[in-house]
């Protein structure tokens, strides 16, 4: 499955339960992110141990797509039964900040 | 009437250096420019990294190059971003981004603050509802504040993210950010909002 736009592409291989994000996702509100939300939630629904995440390629993403991201690792987490694994890289600092506030989330509910 | 809230920087040195980018009212409507955010954003960061290596000795890495970049970036979209999503487009007032590369006092030679400033006119509702959460602001601990807003939007899915890129810019990145309301028309009204956030680097 794939939704591909000309700033942003996303990828989700079944069979490697990874979701790839490349380029820049800087969409106007939880509108307009509700397709890549549907795809997520379809990576989670499949019959698997863990999903990936790789944001390696993302060069840049907005607070509504910090929220988007945010809110399915925090479904992830409720669940329960399901592995999140979010690959990012050191030169690529918004792994670190969207488990961060899904973090915080948590902490106050 | 002018109405000034949290760190909004009246006095800023004056300089004749800057880099501004400016949306006017056209054929295109403000908000369906949405995409032109992104691009301006890049450029600004983008442009204004040229001038680090040669004036301030603290981003000498590639590491160190790269998240001011992100950071830069980050803010200059979300400006852009809030200023279309607030504009009152009735007023055909225009929206801009402006940013300042200031050198502190001579006995800090080395430090350096970024100013971003952003303008859009905004309508009456919109400008209570920015009172309300500069309200919200200063009451609240920012952390909570946070994860508060994600609550809200966890719970409603048709909840924005009102407020969340500039508690992302305090909370993460240490900006100082405030604001200058001023009334430019009555009847209706409508109000110039300009949004300060200021990094030191």
């Amino acid at each position: 499955m794939e939704i591909k736009a000309e700033d942003y592409c996303i990828q989700y291989d079944v069979h490697g339960s990874t979701v790839d994000f490349h380029g820049s996702l800087l969409l106007n509100g939880a509108e307009e992110y509700a397709p890549i939300v549907q795809l997520l939630n379809n990576a989670i629904e499949q019959q698997t141990a863990f999903v990936t995440l790789n944001i390696q390629k993302l060069r840049m993403l907005n607070s509504s797509g910090f929220q988007m991201l945010s809110k399915f690792v925090m479904k992830v987490r409720q669940q329960g039964d399901i592995k999140l694994i979010i690959k990012g890289n050191q030169k690529n600092f918004l792994a670190n900040q969207i488990l961060t506030k899904s973090t915080a989330f948590n902490a106050n509910t | 009437m002018t109405e000034l809230y949290r760190d909004f920087d009246e006095s800023l040195p004056p300089s004749q250096e800057y880099l501004r980018i400016q949306f006017s009212p056209s054929s295109v409507p403000i908000k369906q420019q949405w995409r032109n955010n992104g691009l301006s954003a890049n450029f600004m960061a983008d442009f204004l990294l040229t001038f680090f290596p040669s004036k301030s000795g603290a981003i000498n890495t590639e590491e160190q190059k790269i998240e001011v970049q992100g950071v830069i970036c980050y803010v200059a979209n979300e400006l852009l971003e809030n200023a279309m999503k607030f504009t009152d487009e009735n007023a055909q007032e225009p929206i801009s981004l402006t940013l300042y590369l200031l050198n502190e006092s001579p006995e800090e030679r080395l430090r350096q603050r970024l100013v971003f400033l952003s303008t859009n006119s905004t309508s009456i509702q919109s400008k209570e509802k920015l009172q309300q959460f500069i309200q919200r602001l200063t009451r609240s601990n920012l952390n909570q504040l946070y994860a508060e807003q994600l609550e809200k939007s966890a719970l409603d899915k048709s909840n924005s993210s009102a407020g969340l890129g500039i508690l992302t810019m305090m909370n993460d990145y240490l900006a100082k950010v405030g604001w200058k309301l001023e009334e430019i028309q009555d009847q209706p009204e409508i109000i110039s909002v300009m949004t300060m956030v200021q990094l030191a680097i």
